[in-house]
């Protein structure tokens, strides 16, 4: 652990505070994941980790890796722009694929299907969809 | 130039991810990453994607940073939900929102903002009549919410892109 | 001195990823429903990806930084192959 000793005082206390804090949202993001009650609650759980959380410790490392190899050390802002791109979306995804079984299932707490519009004929239920686990 | 390089602003971003990749400005970095943005983007115009294009840039960034402050301060309140012990006040539920805004990347920008923001996710999107479903961990009060969306996001989004 | 404090509250850090990591692990295994599973998946590989960055951080090594990039990437892949898959029942259509 040699080289965490050539971090100045000024650099290893954000580190730490950076750390912890994203640590902390990644676990309260986990916790809220296993109280909260239905599934469409469960889904606003783990964004804590993927926002602020991911976003913590990233400023950590960056601020870490500049100071520790003296140069500019940018590259962890990939992993962040990946995760902004992709987190929304594996959410969105989720969400629907829960808001369609529930609905084929005729769950009473999901709101209705929107009304196909008449132009357009409802097509049938394709006969090879799997039952809902 | 345009057959060759049909979307600047996306070359460019491209080139620059891949130098960051690479940790090295050095010509052949920038050269390489410049072969394989142009042949990648080659690829994303055979896709044929909508089109549409960013009209105010400056705007956008102030929209950035409005975000990200946005989604600091709903994270710590997400956490006060999550950790508070007491289970009974809070109500949470689907909310429908009618829209106005009809640009396709400003309502991808939107369905971003919205799902990455802790505390609302956006469930489904009905062109038919332009209105989007959200479900809401903490739903006090509908009217606040639907003037957030609107207001704060949607109005800012259209200034963008239309 | 520095350098102590440093390295417990990466101590301490990874051992909060690894509790969250644990809370994400209860909810693949309890359910109740195949989409609890897939996002507690999710939730999962983010954690992966944050444990790995404290490792980098702890060790100095920008290797780590390589394989959580790679995780974060195949956890998008994965995780979007069983949202399809749980709304139509397939994964290529």
């Amino acid at each position: 652990m040699t080289h965490l000793a050539d971090l100045p005082v000024w650099a290893a206390i954000p580190v730490a505070l950076l750390l912890l804090l994203g640590a902390s949202l990644a676990l309260i993001g986990s916790i809220g994941f296993v109280r909260l009650r239905s599934f469409y609650e469960r889904v606003h759980a783990p964004t804590l980790g993927t926002t602020m959380g991911i976003g913590s410790v990233l400023l950590a490392s960056m601020l870490c890796f500049t100071v520790l190899q003296s140069r500019l050390v940018l590259h962890e802002i990939l992993i962040a722009i990946f995760m902004v791109v992709t987190t929304p979306i594996t959410l969105m995804l989720l969400a629907r694929a829960a808001l369609y079984r529930d609905r084929s299932e005729g769950s009473d707490d999901v709101p209705a299907a929107p009304p196909v519009p008449p132009v357009q004929t409802a097509a049938p239920p394709a006969p090879d969809a799997a039952p809902p686990v | 130039m345009k057959r060759w390089w049909p979307y600047p602003l996306l070359t460019a971003a491209l080139v620059a991810m891949w130098l960051l990749l690479t940790e090295s400005v050095a010509l052949g970095s920038i050269l390489m990453g410049t072969i394989l943005a142009t042949v990648a983007l080659w690829g994303f115009r055979a896709l044929d994607p909508p089109g549409g294009r960013l009209k105010r840039p400056r705007a956008a960034f102030a929209l950035a940073g409005l975000v990200m402050a946005d989604v600091a301060r709903s994270n710590l309140a997400v956490a006060k939900i999550i950790l508070n012990p007491r289970k009974t006040e809070r109500v949470s539920g689907f909310l429908r929102i009618p829209l106005d805004m009809r640009a396709p990347y400003g309502l991808a920008t939107l369905a971003c903002i919205i799902t990455g923001t802790p505390g609302t996710i956006w469930v489904e999107y009905n062109s038919a009549n332009n209105s989007i479903l959200l479900h809401i961990l903490d739903l006090v009060d509908e009217k606040t919410w639907i003037d957030t969306i609107k207001g704060r996001y949607e109005k800012r989004l259209m200034e963008i892109f239309e | 001195m520095t350098a102590t404090l440093l390295l417990w509250s990466i101590f301490l850090a990874q051992i909060l990823l690894v509790a969250a990591m644990a809370c994400a692990t209860i909810r693949v295994l309890r359910g109740p429903r195949a989409q609890d599973r897939v996002l507690g998946l999710d939730t999962l590989y983010v954690n992966a990806t944050m444990l790995l960055l404290t490792f980098g951080i702890r060790t100095g090594s920008t290797l780590y930084f390589e394989a959580a990039l790679i995780i974060a990437l195949l956890g998008f892949v994965a995780t979007a192959a069983l949202a399809k898959f749980l709304m139509r029942g397939e994964v290529i259509e």
